[in-house]
């Protein structure tokens, strides 16, 4: 347990955390009007007299964001709300041309639904969630000492899912955890990308700590600008500490805004005293409802169930796979199908986690490409690791020699090997003679070992297998070399 | 019902708007007599009926998910009060307020 | 050049070659000029309506004309034509150049009607007599001493004035059958959604409708026909089939609800009262079914929309704040003190005060006081107004308790207020309705009465316009 939970525990007070998670959807066109909604470096130019809040403009709402919202909240097991209505957010700010934003109040579109956490020693299973609502997105506004603050308004209408919890996160690493999480759904389900770094996934945390057996929360303050997940858990953990100490010197909290400083590890009061804002919400007169039906979700459940939580359930019974493996292999999607379809080409599981966690990814690394990219068949795979597996090729001349250049390669694995003349060798004389080249070469070594230094045996196996430029079955070699040596 | 001047001050702010000190005698007398006349509307027993929020018969209007430039930058930015060609520009925030 | 009243008799002397395109936009732009102290346009396109009249004549020739060719029209400003100028008679967007046409206006230029210019009006919709305008105040055609109504005053008096044959207004509460009764024509407020609001500059969102100004019942029928109808870009619009209004007919006898507590009411003026009174004498005299019945909710009809409109209208014109576009203020030093200036400076009176009230009324602890209770008026109000309407084929009132009042004669908002008590009704429930003119008072000033109809029923609306129509000829 964390020492600052451990520390709340003994002072008799809990934590209570709760998170207010914004992600970007990845429709095609944002989702009140037509401008396109992906990233360019070019200000204002996705945008329309919608999105610019023009007068006499109406919104129209997107259909794809409608589905991606509801596939997350089917994922999370949520109540979908079959009644929907928009409500509009009234304050000013320059990266909101209309002078109210276009939320979700009255009616969010997903009711209640869990967050599972995936992770070791985590206090919790499960985040749960208060409701997920849709609402568009403000622009962007740049700080210029001297001209004053630029306005983009590329971003004014994106489609966001607000992914609200209870407050009843355990702790810093179970927000943590619970952020990673809301990333793999998001990916799993294609309606985001949700990179943290890039604003697409932004995150406030709700935080304050109790005594123990109080019903009544304690005063809330809200942490804004965080930028990675680790940015969260600090945060929370500094946060935690500073309220603690302030409980206990008999201090009071201060309900407030605070920003986090990832330099200083410390979370700040804001510069200007926030004014409590009065958002005014009512019905947006300019939207018609949006009624869901049982059909329309019954059609959207099997794609919402191409989720983390199923694979990694499926993934456990099937393979009895090892929690480390397991994360590695299910952090995205295709990396857990490409998994299940290597195995189903026969490839015992334990063997495909170890090439697909080891060798494969080092050479995505490389390359700088993801599973998708690097085009490697699963056949083309499982047939190199049966060669492996097989002694018909070295484990090392495998992964360095041939794995490169199984992408978009006509050739099998097996007639590649034979072209580059990389299969072992079967020829025994060839061996020998080369395991006695080895021994003559080495006289002093060989003389040690058969006076008991039996270490030098992996030398003698280096040579032998350099010499027979990886065609020699490293078992076989062993074999002909203690025969040789005794 | 009255209006107070904190809360004619508090709406103002609300509403980003400046009212002199001369305007609001006659500003809080006219809000006042309205604000009689509206609170007529508690008279009524409107127990168990639903507010009605829409105005339209139309459902599910959706629009299929299709992107289309119509304005490029420059008509973007065209009725600006101020801008460089490339973003709108507007005085510093003094404080933030979301 | 005669007077024309009907498109279709414009058509026919253009077919004939008795007049031209060219010579109708002369005349028009000719009675522009001479009236101009009336102050009906903002802005005249004349050299547009010119060489849009030239090429019109070619197309006549050619027999390619549109169907509405020889249709010139004026537009409030309040409605968004391409590429000009769009203010909503309001200091704070002074120079905005629309970037889009509303689609009403699309439709009917599409059809070779004619746009002629933009009309004064009430800033932002807001009045009922066109004297909170930026561009000074519009006066009726009938007696310049006097309103023309609001707050589609402009539209009004220019289509009264024969500046243009028709005129596209907006009515959220009555801003086009009251001016219509002011200056003594045609003016139709369709059921809501029934017209698309893409391109009009919102006022109350779910109150807020095109009105078609027309001085015959058959040219309002052929407007609408030619410019409802569902609209992609407004998800309000409705999807029901529009109907062939140009072909509505009278048949036989109807069923009409009136309220007789209006025939003595000491807000009405006694020619009104005496015209109403008149009215039901001769509907019964024809052979109609005349039903009394009492008008419902009366007195909380007015709060029921003041409070619903300044709400909505409180965030409809949050917008106008400097940033991206209308007024900026000089004289900001920091981003706060630029929204209360710009909207300070840019907003008239009438329409700050609407606002104030609005976002009072929206505010945490008046939400649920006001707010929800007046949403819930709202659904006894249309209730009520339908149950008759199940009973009847028309409910008739008068437009407006007076005529047309003098300049600056209200001493306060809540008088002018008063004024829009008729017409608010049909607003409120988004039910049709027409006023038509119906005689002078004693001073010649023209009386207009309101027939309000069913939802989506402005054909039977029309059809019976026709027999009131025919009784005034």
């Amino acid at each position: 347990m964390l020492d600052v939970l451990k520390k709340l525990e003994e002072e008799g007070y809990e934590a209570t955390i709760g998170l207010e998670v914004h992600v970007q959807l990845n429709t095609v066109s944002k989702i009140f009007s037509a401008d396109a909604n992906h990233e360019t470096e070019e200000a204002n130019t996705h945008v329309s007299v919608i999105s610019l809040g023009h007068p006499g403009t109406l919104p129209v709402l997107n259909a794809q964001a409608v589905e991606k919202a509801v596939l997350m909240g089917l994922a999370c097991g949520s109540q979908i709300s079959r009644y929907n209505t928009f409500d509009r957010k009234s304050y000013f700010y320059p990266d909101l041309p209309k002078g109210y934003q276009t939320t979700q109040d009255k009616t969010p579109i997903c009711i209640g639904g869990k967050i599972p956490l995936f992770g070791t020693n985590l206090l919790q299973e499960q985040v749960e969630l208060h409701h997920i609502h849709l609402e568009e997105d403000a622009g962007k506004s740049i700080h210029d000492e001297e001209a004053g603050t630029l306005i983009d308004l590329n971003r004014a209408g994106t489609p966001l899912i607000e992914i609200v919890t209870n407050p009843s996160v355990a702790g810093p690493d179970e927000a943590a955890a619970c952020l990673q999480e809301i990333r793999r759904m998001v990916r799993y389900l294609g309606i985001g990308n949700a990179n943290m770094e890039k604003g697409e996934l932004r995150c406030d945390a709700n935080i304050s700590i109790k005594k123990k057996g109080d019903s009544l929360l304690g005063e809330k303050v809200e942490i804004k600008n965080m930028n990675s997940f680790s940015h969260v858990r600090k945060a929370a953990i500094f946060e935690l500490e500073r309220q603690l100490a302030l409980k206990l010197a008999g201090e009071p909290v201060v309900v407030e805004t605070r920003t986090f400083d990832p330099a200083t590890g410390q979370t700040y009061g804001m510069r200007f005293k926030e004014t409590m804002n009065d958002y005014r919400y009512f019905p947006c007169p300019d939207l018609p409802p949006v009624v869901l039906d049982d059909q329309y979700l019954a059609g959207l459940q099997p794609r919402a169930n191409e989720n983390p939580r199923v694979y990694r359930q499926r993934l456990t019974q099937k393979y009895q796979l090892s929690d480390y493996d397991l994360g590695i292999l299910t952090e995205e999607k295709e990396t857990a199908q490409y998994f299940e379809a290597l195995c189903q080409q026969g490839v015992e599981p334990k063997s495909a986690a170890n090439w697909m966690n080891g060798p494969l990814r080092s050479l995505l690394n490389e390359e700088g490409k993801n599973l998708s990219e690097i085009a490697i068949g699963t056949q083309q795979l499982a047939e190199l690791i049966k060669l492996v597996e097989e002694d018909k090729l070295v484990y090392q001349t495998a992964v360095q020699q041939l794995l490169p250049k199984l992408p978009k390669a006509t050739k099998s694995p097996l007639k590649l090997a034979e072209e580059l003349n990389l299969l072992v060798s079967e020829d025994k004389a060839e061996l020998e003679a080369i395991v006695r080249e080895v021994l003559i070469s080495l006289p002093k070594e060989t003389e040690a070992f058969r006076k008991g230094k039996k270490k030098l045996l992996g030398l003698f196996i280096g040579e032998v297998m350099k010499k027979s430029r990886g065609k020699a079955n490293p078992k076989v070699v062993q074999q002909e070399l203690l025969k040789a040596l005794n | 019902m009255k209006v107070d001047k904190e809360t004619l001050q508090k709406v103002a702010h609300l509403a980003r708007l400046n009212i002199r000190p001369e305007e609001e005698d006659q500003l809080l007398k006219d809000m006042g007599e309205i604000l009689n006349w509206v609170e007529k509307l508690r008279e009524v027993n409107t127990k168990g009926v639903e507010p009605l929020t829409h105005m339209t018969g139309e459902v599910n209007v959706l629009r299929a998910d299709k992107a289309e430039a119509t304005i490029d930058r420059q008509q973007a930015l065209k009725n600006a009060p101020q801008q460089d060609g490339k973003f709108f520009i507007v005085p510093q925030v003094m404080k933030r307020n979301d | 050049m005669k007077e024309y009243h009907r498109l279709d008799e414009i058509q026919e002397d253009l077919s004939l070659g008795k007049i031209t395109c060219s010579q109708l936009v002369d005349y028009y732009l000719t009675n522009i000029e001479r009236d101009k102290q009336l102050n009906a346009f903002v802005e005249v396109y004349a050299e547009e309506a010119k060489q849009r009249a030239r090429e019109l004549d070619k197309k006549i020739e050619l027999k390619t004309a549109g169907p509405l060719v020889g249709l010139i029209f004026g537009l409030k400003d309040l409605i968004c034509y391409k590429d000009h100028e769009v203010s909503g008679a309001s200091h704070i967007l002074k120079g905005f150049e629309s970037q889009f046409s509303a689609t009403a206006v699309e439709r009917l230029l599409q059809q070779d009607a004619i746009l002629i210019g933009r009309q004064n009006c009430d800033e932002f919709g807001m009045g009922s007599s066109n004297e909170n305008s930026a561009h000074g105040p519009a006066k009726n055609p009938v007696d310049p001493a006097r309103v023309p109504g609001g707050s589609s005053g402009g539209s009004a008096a220019a289509v009264a004035a024969n500046m243009c044959h028709v005129a596209l207004g907006t009515d959220t509460g009555g801003s086009v059958r009251q001016p219509a009764a002011f200056c003594g024509i045609y003016g139709l407020k369709p059921t809501y959604s029934r017209i698309s609001r893409w391109g009009l500059l919102a006022y109350a969102s779910s109150f807020d409708t095109i009105g078609i100004f027309s001085r015959s019942v058959e040219d309002n029928a052929r407007i609408l026909e030619a410019i409802a109808g569902r609209d992609e870009k407004d998800a309000t619009s409705s999807s029901r089939q529009v109907a062939q209004y140009s072909n509505a007919q009278p048949h036989g006898t109807y069923r009409i609800a009136y309220f007789p507590e209006l025939f003595d009411h000491n807000g009405l003026q006694p020619e009104i009262q005496e015209a109403y009174k008149n009215w039901v004498r001769e509907l019964e005299k024809e052979g109609h079914s005349l039903v009394e019945e009492s008008f419902p909710f009366a007195e909380y009809i007015l709060p029921t929309y003041y409070i619903l409109t300044t709400a909505e209208a409180s965030t409809n014109l949050a917008r106008y704040d400097g940033a991206h576009y209308g007024l900026r203020s000089g004289t900001s030093n920091d981003l706060e003190a630029m929204y209360k200036n710009s909207r300070t400076e840019g907003f008239g009176d009438e329409v700050r005060r609407r606002i104030m009230l609005g976002t009072f009324v929206l505010s945490a602890d008046y939400y649920d006081a006001y707010f929800t209770q007046a949403q819930k008026l709202r659904r006894l109000i249309k209730e009520a107004t339908e149950a008759i309407l199940q009973k009847v084929d028309f409910i008739i009132t008068p437009t407006t308790p007076t005529t047309a009042f003098e300049h600056k004669s209200h001493a306060s908002p809540l008088a002018m207020y008063m004024a829009d008590l008729f017409t608010v009704q049909a607003s409120i429930c988004g039910l049709p309705a027409i006023s038509v003119p119906m005689g002078n008072d004693a001073k010649n000033l023209p009386i207009g009465m309101q027939i309000m109809g069913a939802a989506f029923e402005e054909e039977k609306l029309f059809a019976f316009s026709k027999i009131q129509q025919n009784n005034s000829r």
